[in-house]
Parts: structure tokens; sequence; C-alpha cells
């Protein structure tokens, strides 16, 4: 194929814009190793002291703690919301559908802030006090729509005659459901699980509104920030969420798609 | 009105489509009977009130004089082979045949042998283990027939189900599915858009457009006593000419077909009505010397075990089509286009349909 100069300028463009993703995030893992408590060229030497003062830090192992257990019952709940109202929307005739859809997906427009402290408020007037539940409750508004996209195209990939089978051969709505319905969701289910996970573990805006005196992960690192000294601690920290979410949205989208690759396979064999 | 699966004057609309429009239809013990008409017409719709996944906005449907319009699918004594056929694929092909069973709560052994049955039926012993998507589509076929069956169904609701294969797995197919319905003896509700298939497999058949029921009748009555100019038209090809009686002598009537000329047929209809005259293609005879109606070969076509031949006439803007066995060997050619042939048929041959 002929290169066009054209080419050679959108290569140029796409190395920028991959170096101006990514370098940033590099410098992450970068100076977590690096043995100095300043954050700057030249680097001094590697050291794991950083990992090490992190580890030894109990503050951090409970707001980490804190966070693992809000985006698992966000996780959970949201999912388990998402997958009858993604049954709906694929399966039924709903009136007023896609305004159904709309609506539940409003919450991915809303800026959080908004979100943040007409919750706040909310809660506020109704006298919750604050507490991990209530940042739970805000993780599950912002997780709702994104378990609904993901169980929706899952749902949307399989022959509905399949529930029809069921029926047909005997089984009622409910043990079709469990039958049938659910194991051939389950790769959006887990999908979903992880991806309203990683959208609750990394949401500092809600948690800091809703949390009242507890501490997730990204508020405690906020609050270390105020401290020059422990950054390098902050910054090892970073690195770990980095490859540990970028771990975890690969398998969910890797479970995804495996899914959709199944479904070719057995539209092709069809 | 008796039978075995009675449809009493079922209607069902989607929005402002009417799909099934006042269908009543009387379907006997064992019968294989068939819902033909083309896409669209109203047959799957039937088909799926039927089964239980549509409910009708009017009339009823019985088993065994039993009302079952508004029970639910899987409190229904009938099964379906669906047009997808949809093959649980999170589960092995003995597993998808034993799903039904399951509910049963058979002893193990006795629910290993209903599947080893069914999986002999189909001839698919030693399949139980593959997955759907190691199947062929002709197998795929299969293993939701056996699914169906193995619940031993009153009646079973077969939706297109050798649509999807090709022309040679289908007609082989075709036998295979009559010879295991003579042998299980279940009522069969066979839909199909495919003529021949209907024909060659079915006890009766309902042709069905536009969501009503034409006409139910057997194969060979449908062919040749079409009722109106639609079943006739749907069911093989035909020639049709308009016509009117022109006078009556006896049991016969003297009727004008314009550029066919004067014929005699047999008919009660009174002087002055209105008809359509029905020819079968294989019922017409050529000849290069005489006949009733002269005309010239317009396009010959030579197709093995028959030749078909459009033969235009004049005043008449469509050819009539002619279909020639080719019973001897024939050294040099047939007909050719050009040449000046005469057609002629037995009196028995004209069918009268209405005109309206």
């Amino acid at each position: 194929m002929k290169r066009t100069t054209g080419g050679a300028g959108l290569l140029v463009y796409a190395v920028f814009y991959l170096a101006f993703l990514y370098v940033p995030v590099l410098f992450l893992p970068l100076f977590s190793f690096n043995d100095s408590p300043f954050i700057a060229f030249p680097l001094s030497g590697f050291t794991t002291r950083w990992y090490a003062q992190l580890f030894a830090d109990t503050a951090v192992q409970g707001a980490l703690f804190n966070s693992l257990r809000v985006g698992a019952a966000a996780a959970i709940i949201a999912t388990a919301l998402g997958l009858p109202a993604a049954k709906a929307l694929t399966r039924y005739r709903v009136p007023g559908g896609s305004a159904v859809l709309g609506l539940a997906n409003l919450s991915l427009f809303i800026p959080e802030i908004v979100l943040g402290i007409s919750l706040l408020v909310l809660l506020n007037v109704v006298a919750v006090s604050l507490s991990l539940w209530t940042v739970v409750l805000g993780h599950i508004v912002i997780c709702v729509p994104f378990a609904i996209t993901v169980l929706m195209s899952r749902m949307e990939g399989f022959d509905r005659n399949l529930e029809e089978a069921s029926l047909d051969l005997g089984e009622g709505t409910w043990m079709t459901f469990w039958r049938v319905t659910f194991p051939l969701a389950l790769p959006g289910i887990v999908s979903s699980l992880l991806l309203c996970f990683m959208v609750s573990f990394d949401d500092f805006l809600i948690a800091y509104f809703l949390a009242g005196n507890e501490t997730t992960l990204p508020i405690y690192i906020w609050g270390q920030l105020r401290f020059p000294y422990k950054l390098p601690a902050v910054l090892a920290l970073g690195a770990l969420i980095l490859v540990t979410s970028t771990a975890l949205v690969v398998i969910a989208e890797w479970i995804r798609s495996r899914g959709l690759e199944e479904r070719r396979h057995r539209m092709v064999g069809a | 009105m008796s039978g075995f699966l009675r449809i009493e004057r079922v209607t069902k609309r989607f929005g402002s489509v009417v799909a099934v429009d006042d269908a009543t239809l009387a379907i006997q013990r064992g019968e294989f009977f068939s819902l033909l008409g083309p896409s669209g017409c109203g047959k799957t719709t039937l088909l799926r009130m039927i089964g239980g996944f549509e409910f009708p906005d009017a009339g009823d449907i019985f088993v065994e004089d039993q009302r079952i319009t508004d029970t639910a699918p899987n409190l229904r004594p009938s099964n379906m082979v669906f047009q997808s056929y949809a093959i649980f694929p999170h589960l092995d092909v003995f597993d998808n045949i034993a799903y039904g069973l399951r509910r049963e709560r058979l002893a193990k052994a006795d629910l290993e042998a209903r599947v080893r049955d069914a999986l002999a039926m189909i001839k698919l012993e030693g399949f139980g283990q593959r997955r759907a998507d190691e199947l062929s589509g002709g197998q795929r076929q299969r293993v939701a027939l056996a699914r169906a069956l193995v619940c031993r169904p009153k009646v079973l609701l077969l939706d297109e189900p050798l649509g999807a294969l090709d022309k040679r797995l289908r007609e082989s197919m075709q036998i295979e599915l009559r010879q295991l319905q003579r042998d299980v003896g279940i009522t069969f509700v066979f839909v199909t858009h495919d003529q021949e298939e209907a024909l060659s497999m079915s006890d009766r058949i309902a042709v069905m457009s536009a969501g009503k029921i034409l006409q139910v009748a057997s194969p060979r009555v449908l062919y040749e006593q079409p009722n109106c100019r639609e079943v006739a038209d749907f069911i093989g090809s035909i020639n049709l000419f308009d016509a009117v009686v022109e006078a009556r002598d006896g049991a016969d009537a003297l009727v004008d077909a314009g550029p066919v000329g004067r014929l005699r047929i047999q008919a009660d209809e009174p002087v002055g009505k209105r008809i359509i005259l029905a020819l079968r293609p294989e019922k017409v005879t050529l000849s290069v010397t005489a006949g009733t109606v002269k005309g010239t070969i317009a396009a010959a076509a030579y197709l093995g075990e028959r030749s078909h031949y459009n033969v235009a006439i004049p005043g008449r803007a469509e050819p009539v089509s002619v279909a020639a066995q080719n019973a001897e060997r024939v050294a040099e050619r047939g007909h050719a286009p050009g040449d000046t042939v005469y057609l002629s048929w037995p009196a028995g041959a004209v069918l009268v349909l209405p005109r309206d």
C-alpha cells in the first residue's frame, strides 16, 4: 500500500496522542520505585521502601478494606437491579421502554458533583446519617446504567426462542430464568460486576460527599496529598491500583468478548 | 364442530395489523396438518397461539375439548420445534433432550433410557455429549425434534423446521419427518411457506393469506379443486382465463373465454355469470396439427423429465403456460420458439372459480 504524507502525519498524531494519555500514568510506577521523596528528574536510584511504608500503614489498609466492601456491595446490588431491567427491556414490549432506558441512563450525564450534592441534601432531609452505606447508595445510582448497558448487550445476544423453548418444555418463568436466562447471561453478569466494582472503587466525588467520618481509598489518598513526605507512598498505592484495575477491566472485557465470540461462532455454525 | 385440536373464530391483532383474522380449524388426532401461506400470512402467529406464546384477542382454542386459550405454554399438552431450533447452547445434546424430563423427577435410569431412546429415534446415538455448536443444521433440527417428542406431547408444533436446511437435506428430512410422524402417531401441526413441502408431507393443509384461512383440504383436493383464485395461484402454477357464461345445455355451460374462444365446460353457473377458468399447465396437450386453440411458442425450456412452454395466443397479453412430459426420447427437439401449435385439454380439466 502506498504511504501518503497524510498517513505519516496521522501516525505522528497517534504517537503524540498515546504519549499524552499514558506517559503521565507511567510516572506513577516510575517514581514509586525512585529513591527520593521528591518527584523530580533525575531519578536517584531504585527502592521498594515506599511500598514497605505503604504496607505498614494500617490507615491505608482500613481505607482499602472500606473501598472493597463498598465496591462489592454496590456492584452486586447494581447488577441485581440491572438484570431484571435488562431482561424487561430486551424481552418484553415495555410501554415507553426507550424512555425508561433513557431515564435509567440519565445519571451517566448528570455531573457527579450535582449528584453528590443532591444525594447529600436528600439524606439530610430524610435524616439518614452518613456512613459507608450511604456511599454504597450513591454508587448504586452511578453503577446501574453501566450494569443495564452491559447486561442488555448480553441479553440481546441470545435467541429469545431459548426462553420460549424452556417454557414450552414445561418450566415456569422462574425456573426458566434459573435454567436458561441466568446461565446464558452469566458472562454479562460477571462483566457487569467487575465494571460496577471499578466505577465504585474509582469514585472520589460521591464518596467524599456521602462518606461522613468514613474513609474510602480515594478519600484517603486525597488526604495524604497534604503531606509532601507521604507522596511517594501514595504513588506506590496509585501504581498498585493502576495494575489491579487494568487487570480487572481486561478480564471483564475478555469475558464479554468471549461471550460475543461464542455467539458469532454459533451464528456461523447455524 | 368436532376435532382433536380446535381453533374457533380466533383473531389476533398486533397494533393495527390483523395477523390472524377469524380463523376456524378442526385438526384430527394423529393428523399431519400443515399451515401453508406466504410470509406474513399469519401462519406462525396461529401456531404460536396454539403453543401459548401469543394469546388471541378473540376466539378459543381447545385440545380434546379442554379450553387452553389462556393457558401458559408450560401447562399445555403441546411441544414446539422452533424455526431457529433453540438448542440450549450451555447444555450438551443429552441435557437438551432431557430438559423437559427433569421436571418429571424420573429415576435416573428411566431418564437416561428415555433420552437414549430419543437419540436412537433421531439416529444420533453417541452424540449425547456434543454441544450445540458442534452439530450441523440437520442434527440440530433432529435434536429439537427429539427434545419436544421426548415429552410425549399430544400435539407437536413445527415452525418451518426445514427452512434453514439445504435442498437435498430438506428433501430427505421431509421423508424422515413424515415417517416419524406415522411411527409416533402424534398430531403434527406444521408451518411452511413451501407448497411442495406441504403437498408432499401433509394429510391436510390450510392455505392462509392475509390472516385468513382460504381453504382446508387434502393436498390432492387443494391442487385439483382450489376454491378460489388465490389458492389456485399459490399451489402450483396455473393458467387463468376470464370468462362469461353465455348459455346452458343440461349440466354443461357454454362460455365465452375471449381469446381462448367459446368453450363447453361442466359447470352449473347461470347464464351471464362472470367466472374464471383455471387450467393447470400439465393438463394441456400440444399438437402441431389440431386442437382447440391456435398459438405460437414464445419460449421453451427443457427440464429433463418435462419441458415447459409459454404459448402466445392472439388477443391475450399473458402467454399460456404448458408443461409436457418428455415420455419419449426426442431425437431432434421438442417445439421451438416460433412454431405454430394447437392447444387442447380434456373437458374435465377446466376448473371454474368465482370472479368478483
